[in-house]
């Protein structure tokens, strides 16, 4: 229901995505699973873009990203996050900020 | 062949700008490295910008830039679920010219910003990503770029490089930033008819509004909520501390969804088209968390350095303002022939302390701790405020002294006695 939302919301924005260069990743995706009680970035990521399947993994899709950092700062006990800026040009383009 | 500038600035939001502009004016050579497709594409904020800090950079900006509205009106509300308790502030004085405060659209008003960088004589270079710094030995001599053979030199790094501040982290001058030291915002911007605006917010020609909200519109969180004029738009916003988020189940978006149900709320935005939804982080750890913002070859301006004051909602002019003090610092140093160096740009700092800057800032330090121990402040008690005013406004027979009875009762029945003065006494210690 609210990852509907989400996508809505993010309709509206204006990206240029880089195909197959995501810019954050998560580490070890065993630590999302097996170690991490709560997997808050799947709650707190503003744009959606981690999901948690029913096997317990979370998934991440980071074509809506907005840069925000958030997901990077949470995961401060397990720091499974390898957070990048897109390269030059890439990634969220606001049309108003 | 070794390109070598007098000052690098990674990024063009508001504290680049303000130092590659105040750098060049002087004559420095500048180039400055931006990662998005233009200045302000990456770039997010409510926002309001401060005439003050803009016209000790450029006197004559209001003859150009542009600007939404002007604000003649603050209103301050607490919220509960259904009521808010609320202050405005309206003065006809705000509305003569020159204006103390605008609205403005970030991503029209960096463009403009940075028009007037290049003019002052900045090499910016756009789509670059600056992926970390070149060092020798404890000295920044450049940057890494994300283009080919994309190296640049300079005496000084200057790095306003945003909240989230990777260079300086990758660059071990300071750790990752705790969750306690930010707070994440979302917001929306609707458009509808000026007339509309107007009508709705009871102002004519370029005047508007701010709403800033405490309450229950956080669940609890530690944060605010609000709503700005545009010319033709509305911003609305909520946002809240990390480490709050961190502990409950609701989603940024879902939060803001919530707000702008809100009965004192919903008829403001009603029939608004959204034509974009943004987050960002804005660096609310206070004076305590402010890192080292100056070594051998490097400074940070603006949100990188969390020159952030949450409590007046300012940022953009702290940003502006450590910007130019840093270019300040730099011309004076090279005019003078003396290194730029961790001794001698200690000096940045000291200027830092003596201004506003860090002066508010650290007349506030106690207060992140205040909040963050307390979850009263932004539930418990708007609720209890709302109640005792619904309880006095509502004519239902009983009579005064009972209702001031049950008011009190509500009070301590929720939280004791001495907690309320406590909680009291820790606020007044913390604005103090």
């Amino acid at each position: 229901m609210s990852t509907a939302k989400v996508e809505e919301k993010l309709f509206q924005n204006r990206y240029r995505v880089d195909t197959g260069r995501p810019h954050i990743t998560i580490r070890n995706a065993e630590i999302c699973t097996n170690e991490c009680a709560d997997q808050q970035c799947t709650v707190c990521c503003p744009a959606g873009c981690y999901t948690l399947e029913g096997n317990g993994r979370v998934v991440l899709i980071s074509d809506g990203c907005m840069e925000c950092g958030t997901c990077r700062i949470i995961c401060d006990e397990h720091r499974n996050v390898a957070w990048e800026y897109p390269r030059g040009g890439y990634g969220i383009l606001f049309k108003f900020g | 062949m070794r390109e070598k500038f007098d000052a690098i600035v990674v990024g063009a939001g508001a504290s680049g700008n303000a130092a590659a502009y105040t750098l060049a004016k002087a004559g420095l050579s500048v180039l400055q490295l931006e990662r998005g497709e233009s200045p302000g594409s990456k770039n997010v904020q409510g926002a309001i910008l401060y005439s003050d800090a803009l016209e000790r950079i450029i006197p004559d900006f209001r003859d150009d830039a542009p600007l939404e509205r002007h604000l003649i009106e603050q209103r301050m509300w607490v919220l509960d679920d259904e009521s808010f308790v609320g202050t405005h502030y309206r003065s006809d004085e705000f509305n003569k010219p020159p204006y103390n405060r605008y609205t403005i659209i970030r991503a029209q008003f960096d463009k403009w910003f940075s028009q007037k960088v290049q003019e002052a004589g900045a090499l910016l270079i756009c789509e670059t990503t600056v992926t970390e710094l070149l060092m020798d030995g404890k000295r920044v001599i450049g940057v890494r770029t994300d283009r080919e053979g994309g190296e640049v030199y300079a005496d000084i790094v200057i790095l306003a490089d945003g909240v989230n501040s990777l260079l300086a982290t990758k660059a071990r001058f300071h750790y990752e930033i705790a969750p306690k030291n930010v707070a994440l915002a979302v917001k929306e911007i609707h458009f509808m008819p000026q007339e509309t605006i107007e009508s709705r917010f009871n102002v004519s020609g370029d005047a508007g509004v701010v709403i800033e909200m405490a309450g229950k519109i956080t669940k609890g969180m530690m944060g605010t909520g609000f709503l700005y004029t545009n010319k033709e738009s509305l911003t609305i916003g909520v946002g809240c501390m990390l480490s709050d988020f961190k502990n409950q189940k609701i989603t940024p978006y879902q939060l803001l969804e919530q707000m702008k149900e809100h009965p004192s709320i919903k008829p403001l935005i009603e029939g608004g088209e959204m034509k974009e939804y943004a987050a960002h982080l804005l660096p609310e750890g206070g004076y305590n968390a402010v890192p080292k913002v100056y070594g051998d070859g490097w400074m940070i301006v603006g949100d990188s350095g969390m020159f952030l004051n949450s409590v007046h909602r300012e940022g953009s002019n702290l940003a502006m303002t450590s910007g130019r003090m840093a270019a300040e610092t730099v011309i004076e140093l090279k005019g003078a022939g003396k290194p730029l160096d961790e001794k001698h740009l200690a000096r940045y700092r000291k200027n830092l302390d003596d201004s506003f800057v860090l002066k508010d800032l650290k007349k506030y330090r106690n207060l992140p701790t205040v909040f963050h121990a307390n979850p009263y402040f932004f539930n418990t008690y708007p609720e209890l405020v709302n109640q005792a005013m619904h309880e006095m406004i509502k004519v239902d027979g009983i009579d005064k002294k009972t209702k001031e009875k049950n008011i009190r009762r509500n009070f301590t029945q929720k939280r004791s006695l001495f907690g309320l003065m406590g909680d009291a006494y820790k606020l007044w210690r913390a604005f103090e």
